[in-house]
């Protein structure tokens, strides 16, 4: 037993002889759950773009970032950022629904928020985000073109409602459905112009989740979607009933209970003109 | 408050079986009340019956009491008292099995040969308790074996072909036995095509190929002791279901059990015997045959089986006890997979049950007093505890789509008392008896996920919120018999409180694609179901016999409302003629029309009908070698019906002419 203990006071002190190389202590690793999008570059930083799964795709996306200093390779915790992604199309320019810049609670150096892509990359236009970011009162500024391929089923819908306005809707969750009740949420935003997508507030999203190869199939005790007071999104619940491919058919309803976009399915109306889709 | 009440009825009854044990002293035999069917390879069985390689579904079907669904030529799913199989209790040797199909593809007596078996004992409603809770009985399968006698070696092979759907019947036995030991092996081996309804025409997809092999044996350990070890193999393949929109490509039981009895432990404990067993069952629906379906799925089961039970048999001055604790505990899953018809699309995939665990452990007593000289009463009693849990998170979390609070597990108490008085007098015998039990829902019933019922076209969602299911029963039977007559008239009647069943939720989309909807597990406030039965025999002369039997159902829900399955007044009548190794027989059984029937279940009227069969058997005996040849023709006049219980209305068997040879080579 003294034997085993000195064995292990010896490594330690091995161990620990080996890591004093080094010369900092290495800190909490904030970014171990995520996987690197890409670096941004310019003269003085190197912003790290980071998400769940290292890629971007059309729809919502939850983006975590960090700045580092290209001097002293430390990362940066007081940083005001603002980001603005652009597409670059033929003829014109577009932003797209974008949250504010925030610390993720309970990290050093984290930043976080989301943006919805509402098309996706092609040949001849693309994608560019713009990071304005401000440290003890100077401004900085990145921009970098962004790869974002198109989702292989629908998660994102862009649409004109009845009154003229036009509606982007984006899927957040479930992001891994399940035959179960999910949670779902959804983001709504309305286009005021085509730099700002501010959230629509007050609206209901009725859903409909159906099975079109399965003759149509639904699952019962669904909940519409009604928006929370904490997040802003639209919250409601999705029962999936077996694994496949589910055509989620939308009604979306405005603060005064009128329909402005989406049909009801019924025998003779097999989806609705606003749906979104899950496979798993 | 119930508890009370039940266990004051308990204390009621051992006081009246104290009281009883005081009052008398002498023993008189006591009648057993149970209905015996003898199968297979019986002596006696090869000569009396009139196909005696006929499948266990045949035999069992000649029970008055007993209805045989049918959705194809093969797995009949037995009812009792015309209900079926989750509401009765069917054993093998006292071992539970549970068929693995959720479209009941593959009741238990699918699984056994009737060259595994010696006989079926049916008993009727509550004193069928013994095994496991029931409401409508039980059927228990005893195995076939030759016992501790000196008989030494024994072979025998049975051959068999069918004229109408080509069935080929092959099986050997091979026994040896001593005061000590014994050693029984057999193998069967059946194979069919599609067979012809009346006029010619084939019934596609009711072909089936299907062997078992089994094998018992027991060891003297003491003049008194004994341990006997049993074994049974059935595979079934490429079996069709005409009836239904898939078929199977695989059904395949494993039973095995290890038993330990004691003869004369005391003065008093005539008979101990303790078991325990395991059984396991797959089962691969699938519908790779048919040409033509809106999307292709398979659909496995699995059961698993792990029991016990420890009876014991006394008998005190004017009481025959019998005491039986048993045990068991399933394991019943299955799923569907469905390909979709865009190669793009993922598969869809659900548990259809999801993982249920059943632990049921109960205790039954009986006891059966001589009152005296013509009076016996025989009361029965059992309290069991069944617990229900989903094992699959994936399959809780399903069912709470629909049952958002739904825990995993449910716990119940099953509850079941009987008495039945038997005057035996001169020439007659009358019984009167009342009963009380409970029954837990099927895995079926409780946990079921969009299970398709074809008959109705609904796709059916399990309720795991069900009450127990409580039956009040009576039952009463007349007998006369004399030299030359015999006739029983019995009836039983059942008055089942809530009674369950699928009612159609049309809020609900189904699933099965062209299916009417949806039904979820119910109860009814109650239903009654009517049974009774009177069969005549008279003996004409020395060598000849005639039976006549008429059965007559009623089953109604508290509205008055037809019952699904419920038999229309039936009848069979036989002649025989028996002199010494030859005997033939010419039987007429039919059915009125059906008139009440139930178009909720998918039921329409089903025509009356009336079919005559032939046999006729002898015995030769070549070189002290013994063989039987039975020859016979069913459905002579090659009719188009369907019964009662045929389910979608497939049409039965046209003209069929059989052989049956039985040949004792040692």
């Amino acid at each position: 037993m003294k034997f085993i203990r000195a064995i292990s006071i010896f490594c330690l002190v091995i161990f620990t002889s080996c890591s004093s190389d080094s010369d900092e202590i290495t800190p909490v690793n904030e970014v171990a759950d995520l996987v690197k999008i890409q670096t941004m570059e310019n003269d003085t930083h190197l912003v790290e773009l980071y998400s769940i799964d290292g890629k971007l795709e059309q729809g919502y996306n939850k983006i975590s970032l960090r700045i580092k200093n290209k001097i002293g390779q430390e990362f940066l915790n007081n940083a005001t950022i603002e980001w603005k992604p652009i597409m670059h199309m033929e003829a014109t320019q577009h932003s797209c629904p974008v949250s504010d810049v925030t610390k993720t609670p309970g990290t050093e150096s984290l930043y976080e928020g989301f943006i919805v892509f509402q098309m996706a990359e092609n040949q001849t236009e693309y994608w560019a985000l713009t990071l304005n970011y401000a440290i003890n009162g100077v401004d900085y500024t990145v921009t970098e073109t962004i790869n974002v391929p198109a989702s292989t089923r629908r998660k994102v819908i862009v649409f004109t409602g009845t009154d003229d306005i036009k509606y982007v809707l984006a899927l957040i969750e479930p992001s891994e459905p399940e035959i179960a009740t999910n949670d779902m949420i959804v983001g709504v935003f309305k286009m005021e112009n085509m730099m700002t997508f501010p959230i629509v507030n007050n609206y209901k999203v009725k859903i409909d989740p159906r099975m079109p190869g399965m003759g149509n199939h639904s699952s019962p005790n669904n909940v519409d979607l009604t928006q929370s007071s904490a997040d802003k999104f639209y919250h409601g619940m999705l029962n999936l009933t077996m694994t496949g491919y589910w055509k989620i058919n939308l009604q979306l309803e405005n603060a005064i209970e009128e329909v402005v976009k989406g049909e009801p399915v019924s025998d003779t109306n097999e989806a609705s003109s606003i749906f979104l889709e899950l496979e798993f | 408050m119930k508890k009370i009440t039940y266990i004051a009825i308990l204390l009621l009854l051992m006081n009246s079986v104290l009281y009883a044990q005081e009052k008398y002293n002498d023993t008189t035999e006591v009648v057993s009340i149970k209905e015996i069917i003898l199968i297979g390879s019986h002596p006696q069985v090869h000569q009396t019956e009139p196909k005696p390689l006929g499948s266990i579904d045949e035999y069992l079907e000649t029970s008055a009491r007993i209805n045989m669904i049918k959705r194809g030529a093969y797995a009949w799913e037995p009812m009792l008292n015309g209900m079926a199989t989750e509401r009765m209790v069917i054993t093998i040797d006292g071992m539970r099995i549970f068929g693995a199909c959720t479209d009941k593809m593959d009741p238990i007596t699918s699984y056994v040969e009737i060259s595994n078996l010696s006989e079926a004992a049916i008993t009727s409603g509550q004193k069928g308790a013994e095994n496991g809770s029931t409401i409508g009985g039980s059927i228990d399968l005893k195995r076939r074996k030759t016992g501790f006698n000196e008989t030494g070696w024994k072979a025998g092979v049975n051959t068999g072909a069918e004229s109408n759907g080509e069935q080929k019947i092959m099986g050997a036995e091979l026994e040896y036995a001593n005061d000590s030991f014994y050693f029984n092996t057999d193998i069967m081996y059946r194979d069919a095509e599609n067979y012809e309804a009346g006029g010619n025409r084939e019934v596609v997809y009711s072909q089936f190929t299907k062997y078992n092999i089994s094998a018992i044996s027991g060891f003297k350990l003491s003049e008194n002791q004994a341990i006997e070890g049993s074994f049974i193999y059935d595979e079934a393949n490429d079996v069709g279901y005409p009836a239904l929109p898939m078929d199977v490509s695989l059904a395949r039981a494993i039973i095995g059990s290890l038993k330990y009895e004691h003869h004369q432990l005391s003065e008093i404990i005539e008979h101990w015997e303790t078991k325990v067993y395991f059984n396991t069952i797959t089962h691969q629906m699938d519908d790779s045959k048919r040409p033509d379906v809106p999307i292709r799925m398979d659909m496995p089961g699995w059961s698993d089986t792990y029991g016990f039970y420890s009876k014991v048999n006394m008998s005190l001055d004017k009481h025959m006890l019998t005491a039986n604790l048993n045990s068991f505990y399933n394991k019943s899953l299955a799923e569907m997979t469905m390909f979709p018809n865009d190669p793009n699309e993922n598969d869809m995939f659900m548990l259809t049950w999801p993982d249920v665990r059943t632990l049921y452990t109960g205790l039954y007593l009986e006891d059966v007093i001589a009152l005296n000289e013509y009076y016996s009463l025989q009361l029965t009693g059992s309290l069991g505890r069944h617990y229900n849990k989903v094992a699959s998170t994936f399959g809780l979390q399903s069912l709470q789509i629909f049952y958002p609070g739904m825990t995993e597990s449910k716990e119940r108490y099953l509850k079941s008392l009987s008495s039945q008085v038997l005057l035996n007098k001169k020439n007659m015998e009358y019984t009167l008896g009342m009963g009380y039990g409970e029954r837990a829902p099927s895995v079926s019933e409780g946990y079921g996920f969009y299970l398709f019922n074809s008959f109705d076209g609904f796709d059916y969602i399990g309720n795991p919120n069900l009450k127990n299911e409580k039956s009040l029963e009576m039952n009463t039977s007349i007998g006369f018999e004399n030299k030359k007559w015999n006739v029983k008239l019995t009836g039983s009647y059942f008055h089942i409180m809530d009674y369950t069943i699928g009612k159609p939720d049309f809020s609900l989309s189904p699933m099965t694609i062209g299916a009417n909807g949806v039904k979820v597990y119910e109860q009814l406030e109650y239903a009654s179901l009517f049974n009774s039965d009177i069969s005549i025999g008279y003996s004409l002369h020395k060598n000849w016999n005639w039976n006549g039997k008429l059965m007559f159902s009623y089953g109604r829900d508290n509205n008055n409302i037809n019952l699904p399955l419920v038999q229309p007044l039936s009848y069979q009548t036989s002649l025989q003629f028996r002199k010494g190794l030859f005997s033939i027989e010419a039987e007429l059984q039919g059915a009125t029309k059906q008139q009440d029937f139930s178009p909720e279940f998918g039921e329409n009227e089903t025509a009356a009908y009336a079919i005559v069969n032939v046999s006729a058997s002898q015995t030769l005996f070549l070189n002290q070698q013994k063989m039987t040849v039975k020859l016979g023709a069913e459905n002579i006049f090659d009719t188009y019906y369907s019964t009662f219980s045929d389910w979608n209305n497939i049409p039965r068997r046209g003209r069929n002419l059989f052989v049956n040879l039985n040949y004792e080579i040692l």
